[in-house]
């Protein structure tokens, strides 16, 4: 039960990454692949219809964490108390800036609620790659818990580290180059015209930046946790999460130039979701690792709910997964062509 | 040590009281929206579309108000009542987890399909993918209820040797009794605020002599929904959670009813101020008998008051449960009243040009909005000290490694936040509602 249950906790973070993380790089890249009050409303129209539901796939995994390590979802969220409630407030001031826009007129309001819309994105993007961070350094967690996190000390990953340290913020900086990566490849696929031909144009650079921060933030982690390498060495269908990414690598450079938008697009789909799944992979069993004594981690096993109980959460999880395949085929086929906000695809 | 439970139970309180302000409203909204979706199809008429539409974009506001607020709700399980969420993670947690599953799902997805397919989609469809929406939100409504209904009525679960709760029966939880009759009252009360102001919107419209087509579709549908649910969420759904309570927290319903000395033959308070030092109602204008009905269905049965419970399980703030309860049940009263006379004027087709009753009407739409926040405030004051009745008392529930600080700062920064997004929300609604059902750009 218990790698059940970590397995499907991780998949849909993994989803969670590549679905809202498009809408994350929409917001990234906003203000300048769309400049014009049109081409706003298309790269919001071509969000608009499903980030809500993107945004679900975190809600679920953590409704999810909470049935099946309630421990795990107690430790971490009163811990990283402060930084939770800054992604929520971010979280808060995205969606309403998407909302909001929506209905202005007057030209300043909407430049404003733009602005918030791009910068809450991409400090969500950071903070949430450095969440991936802290799980894999581990965190100061005591016999008593863990006491509310510093956001940062003296941005060392040593024992009294904060939730910033060089290293979270590395993974942090590679969340947000490749989102932005991410979010482009989406808007070239549903858009037209100068905001996909900018997309195009702003992609290369940042997948270039994007593969030269994953190798750095290898490196970092081959030195900081070299466990998580063995435990991929020793469990060899883990490679078949790090060939997705590398193909997924391939893809977004290859793709782009033979005009194949949404080839480009299932490339950095499958590169995130390998990227993240790898990282979660080579983490198991740990959710939380103790910086201050080994014993001390949460771990799949050791934080899993009853047998029972989480047999009947596997039931109703598997109908529940098989609508939402369901909602979403709906949505995007029935949404599927380029968007344009002017012939009725706004609101 | 100074532990921050009041700090945290304030946070709480006021972000879920916020937070409800916007489903109570869309959960009946969806309603109506199928009701205009399926009159325009069916009478062909294009202005039941442009009401939709217009329904639509202030469900559209109200949704992104709900779950921008709902997402910390779900969070704050874990960041304020942490030794909470370990204790009963498995079983509450089921119900969260579906909520998510089953109806967020659903919901956000469906309501996409509503706001940006109506072109692409065809009438047959849309309408539909409206039904599904209101599902959904439907659905989310049982899910957290049933959730609620643990924590007042613990059902289906076995105390674990490890000290916190396991499921033992999945059907029992989810088809708590408790949670049937409070899923009952809740939406019928969800339908009351959505009809009061669907209504207000209409009688708006109609004193401005404005849209007089869409304003008159409104106030139709509006009164006759809000007298219907009016009348059920005081019979049978209020009188039945009543009676939830009087069976398993009946010293909560004696502090409801500001009853100190209980009896057969007990009386109904209609106005009085519980002295809750002294032990009585002061100036009390009430009724005998009627409370040992309404609670027992007999006037001779025994209820219990105040006195026959030890102090410290009584609810810490009496006063106010008080307060609440008599303002939900006084306000309830005046709804019926008020509907039943709209739906005279409507029944003889004098509605649109009774002026003081239009005033009347439109004022009226913040009151349900009262009598919801004071119903829920009832609910959850009353269950107090527990916060899963009988199982698990509030003050070892909190997160007790978080510092005090922290919960005061965030505190501070949801006040701040919400104070905001609710000026920026209420010029967006006026907006709307003043440029009315015509095409938008
Ligand atoms: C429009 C709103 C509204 C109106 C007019 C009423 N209620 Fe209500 N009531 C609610 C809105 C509400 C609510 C906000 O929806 C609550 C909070 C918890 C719940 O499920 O419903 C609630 C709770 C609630 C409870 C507490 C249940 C508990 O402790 O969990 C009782 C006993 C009643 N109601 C009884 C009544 C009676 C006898 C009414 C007679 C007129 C009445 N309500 C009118
Ligand atoms: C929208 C309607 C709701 C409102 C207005 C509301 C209101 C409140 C209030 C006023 C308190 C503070 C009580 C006190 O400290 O004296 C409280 C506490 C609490 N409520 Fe609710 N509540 C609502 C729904 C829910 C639901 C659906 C749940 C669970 C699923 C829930 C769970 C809790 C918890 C865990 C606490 C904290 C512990 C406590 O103080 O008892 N509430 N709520
Ligand atoms: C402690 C209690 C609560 C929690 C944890 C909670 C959680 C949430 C969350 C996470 C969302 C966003 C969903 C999305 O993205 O679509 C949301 C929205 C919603 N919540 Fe709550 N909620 C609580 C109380 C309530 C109550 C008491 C109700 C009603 C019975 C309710 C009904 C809804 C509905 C219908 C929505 C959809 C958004 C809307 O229509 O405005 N919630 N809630």
């Amino acid at each position: 039960m218990d790698s059940i249950w970590f397995t499907i906790i991780a998949g849909m973070l993994a989803g969670y990454a590549v679905l809202d993380g498009f809408d994350f790089g929409v917001g990234i890249i906003y203000r300048i692949v769309a400049r014009t009050d049109a081409e706003r409303r298309d790269a919001l129209a071509a969000i608009g219809p499903v980030w809500d539901g993107n945004e679900v796939w975190l809600i679920a995994a953590g409704g999810v964490l909470f049935v099946a390590f309630p421990k795990v979802y107690a430790t971490a969220f009163s811990g990283f108390y402060m930084a939770l409630n800054i992604v929520l407030w971010l979280l808060i001031l995205r969606g309403l800036a998407i909302e909001f826009r929506l209905h202005q007129e007057n030209p300043l309001w909407r430049e404003f609620w733009d602005t918030v819309f791009s910068l809450a994105s991409a400090s969500l993007a950071i903070v949430f790659g450095a969440t991936m961070g802290n799980l894999i350094r581990g965190v100061p967690l005591k016999e008593r818990g863990l006491s509310g996190m510093a956001l940062f000390t003296n941005f060392l990953p040593g024992r009294d580290a904060g939730i910033l340290d060089w290293y979270t913020c590395l993974v942090g900086l590679l969340t947000l180059v490749a989102l932005a990566g991410h979010g482009a490849f989406y808007l070239a696929w549903r858009t037209e015209g100068a905001v996909r031909d900018r997309s195009l144009a702003l992609a290369r650079p940042a997948w270039m930046a994007t593969i030269l921060l994953w190798a750095a933030a290898t490196a970092a982690t081959a030195w900081i946790q070299p466990s998580v390498f063995s435990n991929i060495a020793s469990r060899p269908w883990c490679l078949g999460f790090v060939g997705l990414s590398i193909a997924g690598a391939w893809g977004v450079f290859a793709f782009p130039k033979r005009g194949r938008d949404l080839a480009a697009f299932l490339s950095s789909s499958a590169f995130l979701f390998g990227a993240v799944a790898t990282a979660l992979a080579g983490n198991y069993p740990f959710w939380l690792r103790s910086t201050l004594d080994p014993g001390l981690s949460l771990t799949a096993s050791n934080s899993i709910s009853e047998t029972q109980g989480m047999k009947i959460a596997l039931v109703w999880w598997s109908i529940g997964m098989v609508l939402v395949c369901g909602y979403y085929t709906y949505l995007f086929r029935s949404m599927r062509g380029k968007v344009s906000a002017n012939s009725g695809d706004g609101y | 040590m100074s532990d921050g439970l009041v700090w945290h139970r304030i946070q709480f309180a006021f972000t879920i009281t916020y937070h409800y302000l916007f489903p109570q409203l869309t959960m009946g909204l969806a309603l109506f929206l199928v009701i205009f979706k399926a009159m325009a199809i069916r009478k062909g008429d294009e202005s039941y579309n442009e009401t939709a539409r217009f329904w639509g974009r202030i469900f559209a506001l109200n949704f992104a108000m709900g779950v921008v607020t709902g997402i910390p709700m779900e969070f704050q399980f874990g960041t304020n009542w942490s030794r909470f969420s370990k204790y009963s993670g498995e079983v509450v947690g089921q119900a969260l987890a579906m909520e998510g599953v089953f109806a967020f799902f659903l919901e956000s997805t469906f309501l996409g399909l509503f706001l940006f397919g109506e072109r692409r989609l065809g009438p047959i469809r849309h309408l539909a993918v409206t039904i599904a929406l209101a599902a959904g939100s439907w659905l989310s409504g049982y899910f957290i209820i049933v959730s609620n209904a643990f924590m007042q009525h613990p059902v289906g679960y076995r105390l674990g040797e490890d000290g916190v709760l396991h499921l033992e029966s999945f059907t029992a939880f989810m088809l708590n009794p408790w949670a049937l009759w409070q899923f009952a009252h809740n939406m019928m009360a969800s339908l009351v605020t959505s009809s009061f102001v669907v209504t207000a919107v209409g009688a708006y419209w109609a004193l401005l002599g404005k849209h007089l087509r869409h304003a008159k579709m409104c106030m139709t549908s509006g009164v006759i929904v809000g007298l219907l649910s009016s009348i059920l969420v005081a019979f049978p759904t209020g009188d039945g959670a009543g009676k939830m309570v009087t069976r398993h927290q009946p010293v909560t319903l004696a502090a409801m009813e500001g009853l100190f000395e209980g009896g057969p033959y007990a009386e109904l308070a209609i106005i009085g101020q519980p002295d809750v030092a002294g032990r009585r109602l002061q100036n009390p204008i009430v009724v005998p008998g009627i409370l040992s009905f309404l609670a027992y269905g007999s006037f001779g049965s025994t209820v219990h008051g105040l006195n026959d419970f030890p102090r410290e399980e009584w609810p810490h703030n009496i006063e106010l449960l008080y307060y609440s309860y008599h303002i939900m049940a006084g306000l309830g009263t005046i709804f019926i009243l008020v509907m039943g006379v709209a739906a005279v004027f409507l029944a003889r087709g004098r509605l649109l040009a009774a002026r003081p009753l239009l005033w009347i009407l439109l004022l009226a739409f913040p009151f349900p909005y009262i009598a919801t926040t004071a119903g829920w405030w009832t609910a959850e004051l009353g269950r107090q000290p527990w916060v899963i009745h009988g199982l698990m008392r509030t003050d070892q529930s909190h997160s007790d490694l978080v510092n005090t600080g922290d919960v005061v700062f965030t505190l501070l920064g949801f006040a701040g936040m919400y104070l905001l997004l609710s000026m920026l929300f209420v010029v967006q609604v006026l907006r709307q509602i003043d440029r009315g059902p015509v095409a938008a750009h």
